[in-house]
């Protein structure tokens, strides 16, 4: 049975993983909330010793043929910056990444079958896994023969948020674009693994629904994941809604007290999933969260193609129902891209190394390479 | 008195293998190694820069005249993926011994019979001194054995439970049946697990995330180091036998004398 099923099916909301999570979700004292960290960090440090992986997201394209209210990149806002990468460029900004420290990159792009193609994604890969020992990619959802290709091309994870597990807030926010079908992007990691993703990573968009409602039905998701895609490693992240082109206002609050409390209830149901922490959230509370159960940390990242090194501004342009019109700007200056949404911890990948270390964990930049498979 | 442990041919005078795995930092390693006595460490190439190098080298805080390193094939999945780690290894300039583990479920690290069996023939015939990691299998550790691995490593619980002997029973047919040195791998919490795990007659045991992950690694790291003699000197001497109900210390047969 497809997750999209057992989901719908609604006999997740009776098993014991989901009335133990659902008490750990409760309103907690201050002391109680305590209580839950030292049992998190605990757990952590059992599974994963006091190691934190890093990686950086690298931005391909912030082209989109789907419309999504809370996205920059959706296609509606015509007055944004827009650039795909080229192969070349690409390796341009992952250079420089790996010049930076880091061997772990999630290759990002808004989902567009003309600009990025089956066989773009593949070239991109080519060009990049003779040097970067780990890549995984957050593209839209794809069959699984597709995927198949993208993993012989060494495409180590696949990264795909569900966005929200609420049916009817995902009808109303995604209006156009294939991204309206909720089951097919519901099934996207059971595909992937499939496909042979040694890695998957899953998550909500925290902002749109309830909070506790979208954990329960992600943990039923992390819970399903685990016994049927056993072999691959599982990855969740938290995001929280970020200021973004087209000024989407967040329709519900998970607060910084409750974040806390949300990845120790993960870590203490699910001890052994990595959970990621980005560059969305400010320095002060991801150094607060680094011991509650994270494993995994993206540092100095960008949101927008380009924004390492600055590649591909000549081809900046806007998509106006399709069509590429030129942005205007002074002679002989270029427009960088615009970013998908704006980043609170501005620290460099070194500054944020040398906090961990201050903070008694190993910074690890690599942990596998996908050429030994 | 006390005879050193022998693995493939080379004497060990400390029975406490010691992985490196999940340290807060090289330096704390490097100090926890000491304290323990450990002449034998675990080392995982999957953080290795394949050309053989890593920014900060875990090599450099490892005194290979103190110990034997042995690299280990964690994070790998099959057969081929541990071969190709082993040989990298060698690239490395490490010498050809490998501890074997090959798990496909990321979440308990549980060692897949199948593949390890597998990879052990081929490490063999490549002349690798190989030192398997598995499930308290009595019988898998007989076919490896028969394959020419240099010791069986069977885990007392899984990675990281701190959860002691819980395989016991088969761990004991495993020591009882052994032509190699058993070593107790994986899940030994707390000191009293490794002094239970020699008294039980294995040969040696590996620790490690008890020592990382400890608020004093060193000091655990010693007090680790004490059990695993202690337990050793017991099976030595030999425990006195067990009893279900008390022994009278006058008999009731007496009379008969």
């Amino acid at each position: 049975m497809a997750f999209s099923n057992y989901f719908c099916s609604e006999t997740w909301r009776e098993s014991e993983v989901h009335r133990r999570f659902k008490e750990l979700l409760l309103p907690k004292t201050p002391q109680e909330l305590e209580n839950l960290a030292q049992q998190a960090r605990q757990l952590t440090w059992q599974n994963f010793g006091k190691t934190m992986r890093l990686f950086a997201p690298l931005y391909l394209s912030n082209e989109c043929v789907n419309a999504c209210e809370y996205c920059g990149f959706s296609r509606d806002n015509e007055s944004i910056v827009r650039v795909t990468l080229s192969p070349e460029q690409v390796e341009t900004e992952a250079r420089y990444l790996v010049n930076e420290g880091f061997r772990s990159l999630l290759l990002v792009a808004g989902e567009h079958p003309k600009f990025v193609s089956q066989s773009y994604l593949r070239e991109c890969l080519d060009r990049l896994h003779v040097f970067v020992p780990s890549l995984s990619l957050e593209i839209g959802p794809m069959e699984t023969a597709d995927y198949l290709s993208l993993v012989k091309a060494g495409a180590e994870g696949l990264v795909v948020y569900q966005e929200t597990y609420d049916r009817e807030i995902y009808a109303e926010l995604h209006t156009a674009g294939p991204k309206k079908d909720f089951d097919w992007r519901l099934n996207c990691a059971e595909r992937a693994y499939e496909a042979g993703f040694k890695r998957l990573g899953i998550g909500a968009l925290f902002g749109l629904a309830d909070w506790r409602v979208e954990a329960l039905a992600l943990a039923a998701h992390v819970d399903y994941l685990l016994k049927h895609c056993w072999k691959s490693f599982l990855t969740v992240s938290l995001p929280r809604l970020r200021p973004a082109a087209g000024e989407f206002a967040p329709l519900t609050r998970l607060d910084d007290r409750d974040l806390p409390q949300l990845i120790c209830a993960l870590r203490l149901t699910f001890p052994q999933i990595g959970l990621v922490l980005s560059t969305r959230e400010p320095q002060r509370l991801r150094d607060g969260l680094i011991p509650l159960g994270i494993t995994h940390m993206s540092a100095g990242s960008h949101t927008e193609p380009g924004g390492y090194t600055g590649a591909g501004q000549e081809k900046a342009h806007h998509t106006v129902r399709g069509k590429a019109m030129p942005v205007i700007a002074s002679e002989g200056e270029h427009k960088p891209a615009t970013e998908q949404f704006a980043i609170a911890d501005a620290r460099s990948p070194k500054e944020v190394a040398q906090r961990l270390q201050e903070m008694g964990y190993d910074p690890v930049w690599k942990d596998w390479d996908q050429r030994l498979n | 008195m006390n005879p050193s442990l022998v693995i493939a041919g080379k004497r060990l005078d400390s029975r406490l293998l010691v992985g490196t795995g999940k340290f807060g930092s090289l330096s704390l390693m490097k100090e926890t190694l000491e304290a323990s006595g450990t002449r034998l460490v675990t080392v995982a190439l999957r953080r290795a820069d394949l050309n053989g190098k890593r920014e900060v080298n875990i090599l450099d805080y490892l005194d290979a005249s103190r110990y034997l390193i042995m690299p280990n094939t964690s994070g790998a999945r099959t057969a081929e993926e541990a071969v190709r780690l082993a040989r990298l290894a060698v690239t490395m300039g490490l010498e050809k011994w490998v501890k074997l583990e090959i798990h496909p479920d990321p979440r308990y690290l549980l060692p897949d019979p199948v593949e390890t069996l597998k990879a052990a023939e081929m490490l063999v015939k490549e002349n690798f001194t190989v030192l398997p990691y598995i499930n308290a299998d009595p019988v898998l550790a007989k076919r490896l054995q028969e394959v020419g691995c240099a010791t069986v490593m069977p885990l007392g619980s899984p990675i990281g439970s701190n959860r002691g002997l819980e395989t016991r029973a088969q761990l004991a047919i495993i020591i009882e049946q052994a032509t190699v040195p058993v070593v107790i791998d994986a899940g030994l919490g707390a000191p009293s697990h490794a002094a239970e795990a020699m008294e039980m007659g294995a040969d040696a045991v590996l620790i490690n995330t008890a020592l990382a992950v400890a608020s004093d690694p060193v000091r655990m790291a010693h007090a680790f180091r004490k059990a695993v003699e202690a337990g050793r000197e017991a099976y030595e001497i030999g425990l006195p036998s067990r009893h279900t109900r008390a022994i009278a210390t006058s008999p009731l047969t007496g009379f008969l004398e």
